[in-house]
């Protein structure tokens, strides 16, 4: 396979940040109450990602790895801040129904993590490719969390009522608690059909799998203490 | 007074950061294996958030309000946090290594939580002034840490249950958050 549809295919479904690493979780849960705006925010995020990784894959050699970090985190937040103009100049109802959540952009796990992951280690055009990749992940995934939650708790799907009117709308669905109930059913599911996630080393090991300080030695883990015990051991510690 | 209390209480309870408004989600499933380690990043968090929403209120008042900067709020918010975040740890490790020994290893995981992101910027949108941010960002805190100390007592209760094979590992985690999400749905009804 091309390395570039490659890196879409990671992306999308092998590595899908949301479903299989279980990564960014705060927007997930929060703007999934409708298909719409799951793609907002997904599209959004997919815009920021596919720059910062373009731009820190441009500046790898530029900037000292001491102060990587901070550096990216300014990368991002700048992104996050035209983008954030920009919703808010075009799209101003998508703006109010994001709201909090667009600015949060910034500390966003799956964006540090692929810098971090990918774009400091590779080319600026698979970066690009790799950006898009799991920003086009993201967005299916919460895009499916809006439609189910939008369909049970609301009776429509993107705004347009398509079950009978005999239907009585579940409240709790798009309510917060309807969030975690479709997130874990998800889950369920792919455990049930034998996917494998990184969701129980995250939930298990203890490891906050959001920070990229963190990332690094939680991957490590993974490969090199599969272990439970061990993994729960160095949790204590 | 009141006010203040309200404040306090409506931060906590209920507009609750974790299981309301979603903010700091991954700590919440990640770290709440364990009850130790929940109560000390409770306690980090607690620490972090009131000082960080006072000192973003100082930084939005003084610096970016008056020079109208209101636009770099994300970035300058995040810096700000990240450097505090420094500070408190190297203040920490001289001043009270015994505090620095229970909370250290998560002060460095705080910066990137978003709920301390996302309590500076819902104080600026609300119009706090400097003791309401303080206010809500402790509130706010408080409700993150009884989330987790609550969901760190029910996975332990859960650790000798008989949990259907699917249902194992996060997905059990996610369907407590979500009855605890409910009940907590309760505290809408608190009038006063």
């Amino acid at each position: 396979m091309n390395k570039y549809v490659e890196r879409l295919y990671n992306g999308l479904i092998k590595e899908n940040p949301t479903l299989m690493l279980m990564l960014g979780m705060c927007p997930t849960l929060a703007v999934s109450t409708r298909a719409m705006n799951g793609i907002g925010m997904g599209l959004s995020t997919t815009a920021v990602l596919i720059l910062s990784n373009l731009i820190i894959s441009l500046l790898r050699k530029v900037i000292p790895d001491e102060v990587r970090l901070p550096s990216y985190i300014v990368i991002v937040a700048s992104l996050v801040t035209v983008t954030e103009l920009l919703i808010e100049g075009y799209l101003p109802s998508l703006y109010s129904a994001l709201g909090i959540y667009i600015p949060l952009i910034v500390v966003n796990c799956i964006i540090l993590g692929r810098a971090e992951a990918y774009a400091n280690k590779n080319g600026p055009l698979l970066s690009v490719m790799d950006g898009l990749g799991m920003g086009l992940g993201f967005t299916l995934a919460l895009t499916l969390a809006g439609f189910v939650r939008e369909l049970l708790g609301n009776g429509s799907v993107f705004g347009v009522n398509v079950l009978p009117d005999g239907f009585e709308p579940i409240g709790i669905f798009v309510q917060p608690p309807g969030a975690f109930l479709v997130i874990a059913l998800f889950v369920t599911i792919m455990n049930a059909i034998g996917i494998k996630t990184r969701q129980r080393q995250l939930v298990e090991s203890g490891c906050d799998g959001c920070c990229s300080a963190c990332m690094s030695p939680c991957e490590n883990k993974d490969e090199s203490a599969p272990d439970p015990a061990e993994a729960r051991k160095e949790a204590q510690i | 007074m009141k006010e203040m209390i309200l404040l306090i209480i409506g931060g906590a309870l209920i507009n609750n950061v974790v299981l309301n408004q979603f903010l700091g989600i991954c700590s919440f499933l990640g770290v709440s294996q364990q009850m130790k380690a929940s109560a000390s990043l409770g306690g980090a968090v607690i620490f972090v958030i009131t000082i960080a929403s006072g000192v973003a209120n100082l930084v939005y008042t003084y610096v970016l309000d008056p020079f109208g900067l209101d636009y770099m709020k994300t970035i300058v918010f995040i810096l700000v946090i990240a450097a505090l975040v420094q500070i408190v740890e190297m203040f920490l490790k001289k001043s009270s290594p015994a505090i620095y020994k229970a909370l250290g290893i998560f002060l460095p995981l705080i910066t990137t939580n978003c709920a301390v992101l996302g309590v500076a910027l819902t104080n600026v949108q609300n119009g706090y002034n400097f003791v309401q941010s303080v206010l809500s960002g402790f509130g706010t805190a408080l409700g993150y840490t009884i989330a987790i100390v609550l969901l760190a007592s029910i996975r332990s209760r859960m650790r000798e249950e008989d949990i259907p094979e699917p249902l194992r590992g996060a997905p059990i985690v996610l369907i407590s958050a979500a009855l605890m999400s409910i009940a907590f749905m309760g505290f809408a009804g608190l009038s006063f």
